[in-house]
């Protein structure tokens, strides 16, 4: 176990690191933003006066120390192409992608688990293989096909469900929910194996223990031990999984959103890498690894909630 | 498991697997064998043609004169009019050349750096593994788009940044094996005939490795495919006109609902690839598994 500490360092370490990354790439590579702005028929000197009026002509290092200091204050800069602010575009499209992540985590928690439990609890019967192998088949799936193949069914041949377009919560709660199902199921039908798999493995050793047998003993019904007494203490790697999990989701995000057409992060980091918006690239990925990296941290501190054990390990070392 | 029930082979699966494999990996490097038409050759009669349209004048790529002849599209063909059987092989080059030589980078160079660290310990092996959790704390999807647009799109970047960020998964795998093996008998045994550091490296502790790291490196592979997949899918992987089962993928969606084939069809070779790295890189695991807990 990590001291808080540690982990705060180590959290530094990785802001710093992707900012530090991402920032020198944009310059290194050619075809930068003053031609873009300046269009076709720009001259050298055109070039040069747009370069001077976006601050491009200095050393990368001042620009670097610069953007990390406003960055501080919750200024990312504003974006080459529309001159909205970073921060603002982000915050903007933040709940879009919020939303988003907790349907489909809810979702693939529903999934996984009554399967997880139900196969462990007959573990290698029938239905155990049969879900292990859905399970199997499902992970060889990637999310972008999944997505389609889901359109396919429940949007163009069933005609149950929008294909793409959003509308806010507030305009049209019903609306809102129904253009985040097939979104949401896309990641979910993927993401509830790994779930499903640990608590699986998890219960299977919590059942074969001594108070499991003792409360078997006293004649507790089946469901009572699997869900009172089994299922707290085999939850433990399911919760950091599931944590690990929300950082692939933020990956998974930018493709689903693209699909469906969602106004998340996700897209706004894709459109902003196809308009070479720098400045926007690098504020998205800031915040997702910020996003990231916090989720995990806490992820750590919620272990602590479950297991009492690990609660006093953290106090005698922090 | 599926194909887990014979403990001696593969199991039926795990054969189908391999054969698939095989045939996927034949057909790419034959590819500019086939009578087949080129995978950029166009053909504006049969746009999203559905399979076994037959068509009579195709230009194949072994007619040297480039006679005209009848050619039945198998597989249909793309929404320009492009042979989707023809793509699909010239498709596979680059997914297998992504989902065998990116996660190779991660196997050599993560493996080396877990295995050194798991032996000599100390203050390297800390430097190594907090390396290799800085590089685990980014969102792994976002970091290599960001990277591969800014690198440029080729198929060379895309190899070496999915390789990169495969190195601490296999870095963990190595130095959790090494940790386990360095303490055990035979290796004691070679160190008190006095067998140096390399030789005890070279001779008892990798070869103890490769079983293992294979088996992480096939589901690596599949995982490697999926990626290729879905930065091709998003028009960020290897430039047009090099087709790519993911880019394939993105074409067919804008004619999802007349000819659901010209993205059907790569999605499910893709599936079926990614499924057989899978289940004998699943199958190597549990053999390996079960022979430890038998000793």
């Amino acid at each position: 176990m990590m001291s808080i500490g540690k982990k705060l360092l180590r959290f530094i370490l990785v802001i710093l690191a992707v900012t530090a990354i991402t920032f020198l790439m944009v310059n290194i590579l050619p075809g930068d933003v003053s031609y873009l702005i300046g269009g076709e028929s720009a001259t050298t000197e055109d070039i040069q006066d747009i370069r001077r009026d976006l601050g491009l002509d200095r050393h990368i290092a001042v620009r670097y120390v610069e953007w990390l200091g406003r960055m501080l204050g919750g200024d990312l800069g504003e974006s080459y192409l529309s001159g909205e602010p970073v921060f603002s575009a982000i915050l903007n499209r933040l709940p879009v992608t919020i939303e988003l992540l907790v349907i489909s985590q809810l979702l693939a928690l529903l999934l996984a688990l009554p399967a997880g439990i139900f196969s462990a609890y007959r573990s290698n019967g029938f239905t155990d293989r049969l879900i292990n192998t859905a399970g199997f088949a499902t992970i060889s799936i990637p999310s972008f096909v999944m997505a389609l193949v889901a359109i396919y069914l429940f949007s163009i041949q069933l005609r149950w469900l929008p294909a793409t377009g959003y509308t806010p919560f507030w305009e049209d709660p019903v609306a809102n929910l129904k253009s985040f199902v097939l979104p949401a199921l896309s990641i979910a039908l993927i993401e509830w194996v790994v779930l499903m798999r640990v608590l699986r493995s998890d219960m299977i050793s919590t059942l074969k223990q001594d108070y499991i047998l003792m409360a078997r003993a006293k004649g507790l019904p089946p469901w009572k031990i699997l869900l009172r007494h089994a299922l707290r203490p085999s939850s433990l790697t399911l919760v950091t999984v599931f944590g690990l999990q929300v950082g692939r989701l933020l990956g998974e995000a930018v493709i689903i959103e693209t699909i469906f057409a969602l106004p998340g992060i996700g897209r706004l980091l894709i459109t902003a890498i196809y308009a070479r918006d720098y400045l926007m690239v690098q504020g998205c990925a800031l915040l997702i690894t910020i996003g990231y990296v916090s989720i995990n941290t806490a992820v750590d501190m919620v272990y602590g909630i479950i297991d009492p054990r690990i609660r006093g390990a953290r106090s005698h070392a922090g | 498991m599926p194909g887990s029930k014979h403990s001696g082979g593969l199991g039926a699966l795990g054969w189908c697997s391999l054969v698939w494999l095989l045939l996927v990996a034949l057909s790419a490097a034959t590819a500019d064998l086939w009578a087949i038409p080129p995978f950029d050759r166009m053909d504006w009669d049969n746009l999203s043609a559905r399979p076994g349209t037959r068509s009579s004048a195709v230009v194949l790529q072994t007619g040297a004169d480039a006679e005209k002849r009848s050619y039945v599209y198998w597989l249909g063909t793309d929404t320009m009019g492009r042979d989707v059987v023809s793509r699909l092989i010239h498709g596979a080059r680059i997914s297998l050349a992504v989902g065998l030589l990116a996660p190779l980078i991660g196997f050599i160079g993560g493996g080396l750096l877990g295995c050194l660290a798991g032996y000599f310990r100390g203050r390297f092996e800390s430097l190594v593994v907090a390396a290799m959790d800085v590089i685990l704390a980014f969102p792994g999807l976002v970091l290599l788009l960001v990277v591969t647009f800014y690198l440029g799109p080729n198929l060379f970047n895309l190899i070496v940044t999915l390789g990169c960020l495969t190195v601490p998964a296999f870095s963990r795998v190595a130095r959790a094996q090494t940790l386990v093996l360095r303490d055990r008998e035979f290796v004691q045994a070679a160190r008190l005939t006095g067998a140096g550091h390399f030789t005890i490296l070279l001779r008892e502790i990798i070869p103890n490795l490769l079983v293992h790291m294979t088996a992480y490196g096939l589901l690596a592979a599949a995982f490697m495919i999926m990626a290729e997949g879905a930065i091709s899918f998003l028009g960020l992987g290897v430039p047009a006109p090099t087709p790519s089962w993911g880019g394939m993928i993105a074409e067919g969606r804008e004619v999802l609902d007349e000819a659901p084939h010209v993205s059907m069809v790569p999605a499910g070779i893709m599936f079926l690839t990614v499924l057989a790295f899978n289940l004998i890189g699943d199958g190597l695991r549990q053999r390996k598994e079960r022979r430890a807990s038998q000793l």
